[in-house]
């Protein structure tokens, strides 16, 4: 390829000619990251209040150890597993990694977080650019793996919902039911919509005319991916609201009303 | 009748400045149109690129209040005039003089990217049969009018001058018109990763942010391609899928 004979002007750390409000947005991305990401934390060491009666927090789900054993996968918590592993730890990494190798998410927070660059047509901070064409950046080519993962995690999630339905005296809906299916949708609609899903399903033929099943979940994930962004915040907020519901409700300061 | 400041910047490769001017505003004025008032009547040396001014031939490309922008589709009455605007060359290529610029480096990444390879033909008279809904998805990808603004805007070009490694938003789309044309049979996915540098864009959208066109350039062309690099080169379970697939 070829270069230019003369050099180029180098802009300096947010230097731009914009009289917008260009840093509300990435101001607002690293808010919002950044309380999601030290909530997510916290309730991750927690390690108790992450359920309520049939409700269980998407955050701790699925429960694969518990201390009593009870509905757990696999029983009880081994021994020799350190006390300040919580069931959460085991779980979150997975859709953890959805998020952060999402393409959504990789705009924004490289711009939140890294400044690379803070806005468009604002000067970045650093001189040196590697990109996602070497390590560590590289690594986001995974992403697709913990699509895999993700899916898993609907029906997971979806079971939950379900079960949220079933009280101690039969069928039912709480607050907190109602609660856990948005979260199921929300979490469904970000996951569905991803890009890489949207080229496994069927961008990754130029003659999709031939394959009519393949073309229907094209334009289905095509349809959830026009609103990505959307989802992504919405489902991410609720995963958080949706912990925060059932450890209050655990906790006996909120009430769950009975809808039915 | 309102007025309007601005802050247009003068100069060539050895260098230059921001002039003030002031030039009448009226109903349904465009930035283009200002600009080609302080020519005529302050500045007769001014350097200024433009052809159609319907926003369809793309020469008209400048930063304006810092954004990559067309002056012939930026209205007045969308700026705010209580303060000057700022007019200036694109910044991700060489200046030439005022608010011209060199973009002849675009020109030279084109013809690095493999050409359209059609398939065999379908009929016997030579012809090709395409599905409408097989085309309609590159369809997008050729309203582009090489304006060159998502070039000017992507951060790769305009602050990390890596215009010998990677070839741009501007050009990611026109390798994703060509490898997902449902006629094209040739191979772009290896020069995509190692000569076209694709995996310098981090997806900030900028590009997409600036097209004229609204060309949603990161997830239609840029995000897909992405995928078929992975698919090559990062996707060992694929690759042993596709061993075991029929051909």
């Amino acid at each position: 390829m070829s270069s230019f004979d003369v050099p180029l002007e180098r802009g300096k750390f947010g230097q731009t000619a914009r009289k917008d409000f260009w840093w509300v947005q990435p101001l607002f991305t690293f808010l919002g990251l950044a309380g999601f990401l030290v909530y997510s934390t916290w309730a991750a060491f927690q390690g108790d209040h992450y359920t309520f009666g049939p409700y269980l927090s998407p955050m701790y789900s699925p429960e694969i150890f518990n201390l009593t054993g009870e509905g757990a996968w696999l029983g009880r918590t081994p021994e020799w597993m350190p006390l300040w592993v919580t069931g959460a730890m085991l779980v979150l990494w997975a859709p953890g990694g959805f998020r952060i190798t999402c393409y959504y998410y990789r705009g924004a927070y490289y711009k939140a977080f890294w400044a690379d660059p803070p806005s468009c047509a604002v000067g970045e901070p650093r001189k040196k650019y590697l990109g996602e064409r070497s390590f560590p950046l590289i690594v986001q080519n995974i992403h697709r793996y913990f699509l895999y993962l993700a899916l898993v995690f609907i029906v997971l999630l979806a079971h939950d919902a379900w079960k949220a339905m079933w009280f101690e005296n039969g069928f039912g809906i709480g607050v907190g039911t109602l609660v856990l299916l948005a979260n199921a949708i929300l979490l469904g609609g970000y996951t569905l919509g991803c890009h890489s899903l949207r080229h496994l399903v069927g961008g990754i033929y130029d003659r999709l005319s031939r394959r009519p099943v393949r073309k229907t979940a094209y334009d289905c994930v095509s349809c959830l991916n026009r609103s990505h962004m959307v989802w992504a915040w919405c489902s991410l907020i609720w995963v958080a609201f949706s912990d925060l519901y059932v450890r209050m409700c655990s906790m006996g300061i909120w009430t769950d009303w009975r809808i039915l | 009748m309102a007025s309007a400041t601005f802050k247009i910047w003068r100069g060539d490769r050895a260098g230059g400045e921001f002039k003030d001017y002031s030039t009448e505003i009226t109903e349904g004025m465009v930035v283009l149109d200002a600009i080609h008032n302080i020519q005529a009547t302050q500045a007769n040396d001014m350097a200024v690129r433009w052809n159609c001014k319907a926003g369809k031939c793309g020469s008209c490309s400048a930063e304006i209040n810092g954004m990559p922008k067309l002056m012939c589709m930026t209205r007045m009455n969308t700026l705010p005039l209580e303060q000057p605007i700022t007019v200036q060359p694109m910044k991700a290529f060489p200046l030439i003089k005022d608010l011209v610029t060199d973009v002849s480096w675009n020109m030279n990444v084109k013809t690095g990217i493999k050409k359209f390879k059609p398939r065999a033909p379908d009929a016997p008279d030579g012809t090709w049969r395409i599905a409408q809904e097989d085309v309609d998805r590159v369809q997008e990808f050729r309203k582009c009018i090489e304006c060159f603004l998502c070039q000017d805007v992507c951060h790769v070009l305009r602050d990390h001058h890596l215009h010998q490694e990677f070839i741009g938003p501007r050009f990611l789309v026109y390798a994703a018109a060509l490898e997902m044309h449902p006629l094209d049979v040739e191979d772009r996915v290896e020069d995509l990763r190692k000569q076209h540098g694709i995996g310098y864009c981090n997806i900030t959208k900028c590009c997409t942010k600036v097209c004229p066109e609204s060309i949603t350039i990161t997830d239609n062309a840029i995000i897909p391609l992405k995928e078929r690099v992975v698919d090559r080169f990062f996707d060992p379970l694929a690759k042993l899928f596709r061993s075991f697939s029929p051909k």
